[in-house]
């Protein structure tokens, strides 16, 4: 076992440094349905969270109870719904999109969706209780006071993406079942991993799961220096 | 300030809704390239059995082949559920049903391997180097050690079950704590009678091809109760419509056909032949 995760290291570094072709469209293939999903998810998400943080309506508290326990939706659910919705017999199957990076998409965005708003829901509210009035007072209420109060929780709302980001990246269930893990298609860095753990070469999924918490580290080193720069230029 | 913040905002959002439409519109765009999906199983995956045939069949016709690798239940429903326009399996009743159920107009055999009890070296059970695959199942029940089963409707636990039966065991009387069934793949499988020193049935190729042995050896072989064929199957337009008939009849052309007979002979891991065409064999 101590050799295995000494070769797994010694595998990691080898796939990063010699740019395995092989592995760098598993990587970029990985990189694409999880940023798309998270675009996707942050384009619907951050509005739709900002309109529930500050409006009023009945069944609002049941609609947030809702989206917060769906932030604890199971991968595997989400892809089988997604599977019989997306399959040729379902009723969605007339697109074709089983079996694509597509499918995967529209699954880490299911997966991403109501974290963004729960997340969103929660900065927005906080930030409307402090600001509202002020925000009222120069005429910006309800639908027009969502832009000014995302602008504002910039920072917080960075880090409710960088949690989607996290829970895309790291799941194999539903990208499994709806992608197929088809080798040059939908397969990704984790479906990789759960393949060559199936295959008993443990060292190269360990391997493989070293290079994608370096990846995650990486993005996340990015985006923290980012909203630092960010922050200090805003004084 | 607040509008400059509302408008950078807007430009924003709008650009980040761009850069995802166009990654969706590229996603569904239409391949240019002719592709099937082929629902296959995990042993001729994990086998590496794929990636040396697939290569030599897109070369000739320029054909993508993409294959879905599940258990050989799982991938007859994908079949009937219209997802993939052809079936590569191994468990020959359930494809004749699979047939006479009208989701494929005809099944044509294409190659065998065997199974392999595989078992610790200490070889609890006491069956090591036997060829009698029934006497080694009663065995390692009567002696209550640890099996583990696929348990997930695939060729492999389908067979297994038929070899429980033919050996005189009840399994739903004598299941106990030694019968493991883990719902998984054939290298998951392995993984597993790896670490709790169990025996465990699996397919040659994959057995071959699999890594993490750890104290596991072959422990029966050779008994003709461990056949294994495989059978291939072009999903029906009549029952789904959209399937790539012809594309995948050439799939299944080529594979029963002299190059791909010979290709799949050609197949080997450490000098050793994995899997033996016999799409020219009645009954097979």
């Amino acid at each position: 076992m101590a050799t295995d995760i000494v070769s797994a290291f010694a595998t990691a570094f080898g796939l990063i440094v010699g740019l395995d072709p092989t592995f760098l469209a598993v990587v970029a293939l990985s990189l694409k349905v999880t940023l798309s999903a998270l675009v996707l998810a942050a384009v619907a998400g951050l509005p739709l969270g900002a309109l529930l943080g500050i409006t009023r309506f009945p069944g609002r508290g049941a609609t947030i109870v809702v989206v917060n326990t769906l932030m604890g939706l199971p991968p595997v659910v989400a892809g089988l719904v997604l599977y019989l919705l997306l399959s040729r017999s379902g009723p969605l199957g007339g697109f074709g999109l089983l079996f694509t990076p597509g499918a995967m998409i529209a699954a880490q965005t299911l997966l991403i969706l109501p974290i963004v708003v729960a997340l969103t829901r929660q900065t927005t509210e906080d930030l409307w209780g402090e600001y509202g009035e002020h925000l009222r007072s120069i005429g910006l209420t309800g639908a027009r006071a969502v832009p000014t109060l995302l602008w504002d929780g910039r920072f917080a709302l960075t880090t409710a993406l960088l949690a989607g980001f996290g829970r895309a990246s790291a799941e194999v269930g539903a990208v499994l079942i709806v992608g197929g893990n088809i080798a040059g298609h939908t397969r990704t860095m984790t479906t990789t991993i759960a393949l060559e753990t199936s295959k008993g070469d443990l060292a190269l999924a360990l391997g493989l799961g070293i290079a994608l918490v370096g990846l995650t580290l990486a993005i996340n080193a990015v985006a923290f220096s980012a909203g630092r720069i960010a922050a200090r230029h805003v004084g | 300030m607040i509008r400059i913040a509302r408008r950078s905002l807007v430009a924003a959002v709008a650009a980040s809704a761009l850069v995802s439409g166009l990654a969706i519109a590229e996603e569904v765009k239409p391949a240019v390239g002719r592709s099937i999906v082929v629902a296959s199983t995990t042993s001729t995956q994990d086998s590496g059995l794929f990636g040396h045939l697939l290569p030599i069949f897109t070369a000739k016709t320029g054909i993508e082949v993409k294959v879905v690798a599940q258990g050989t239940g799982q991938a007859l429903d994908t079949g009937r559920r219209g997802d993939a326009d052809v079936v590569f399996v191994h468990a020959k009743a359930a494809e004749e049903k699979f047939v006479g159920e009208g989701f494929a107009a005809e099944r044509r055999p294409v190659m065998y391997n065997d199974f392999v009890l595989i078992g610790p070296r200490s070889d609890p059970a006491g069956i090591r180097g036997s060829r009698d695959i029934a006497a080694a199942l009663r065995a390692i029940r009567g002696k209550g050690v640890a099996f583990v089963s696929r348990g997930d409707r695939s060729g492999t636990h389908q067979a297994e079950l038929a070899l429980w039966k033919a050996a005189g065991i009840e399994l739903e009387a004598a299941k106990g704590a030694w019968y493991r069934e883990i719902g998984q793949g054939m290298g998951a499988a392995l993984n597993i009678a790896s670490s709790m020193g169990a025996y465990v049935l699996a397919d040659r190729g994959t057995w071959i091809s699999f890594k993490n042995r750890g104290d596991l050896d072959i422990a029966v072989e050779g008994d003709t109760a461990l056949f294994n064929q495989y059978g291939i199957m072009a999903v029906s337009p009549v029952k789904h419509p959209h399937v790539k008939a012809a594309d995948g009849k050439a799939f299944v052309d080529w594979m029963v056909g002299p190059e791909g007979q010979k290709a799949i002979s050609d197949y080997r891991i450490d000098g050793r032949q994995l899997f033996f065409p016999n799409a020219d064999q009645p009954g097979a």
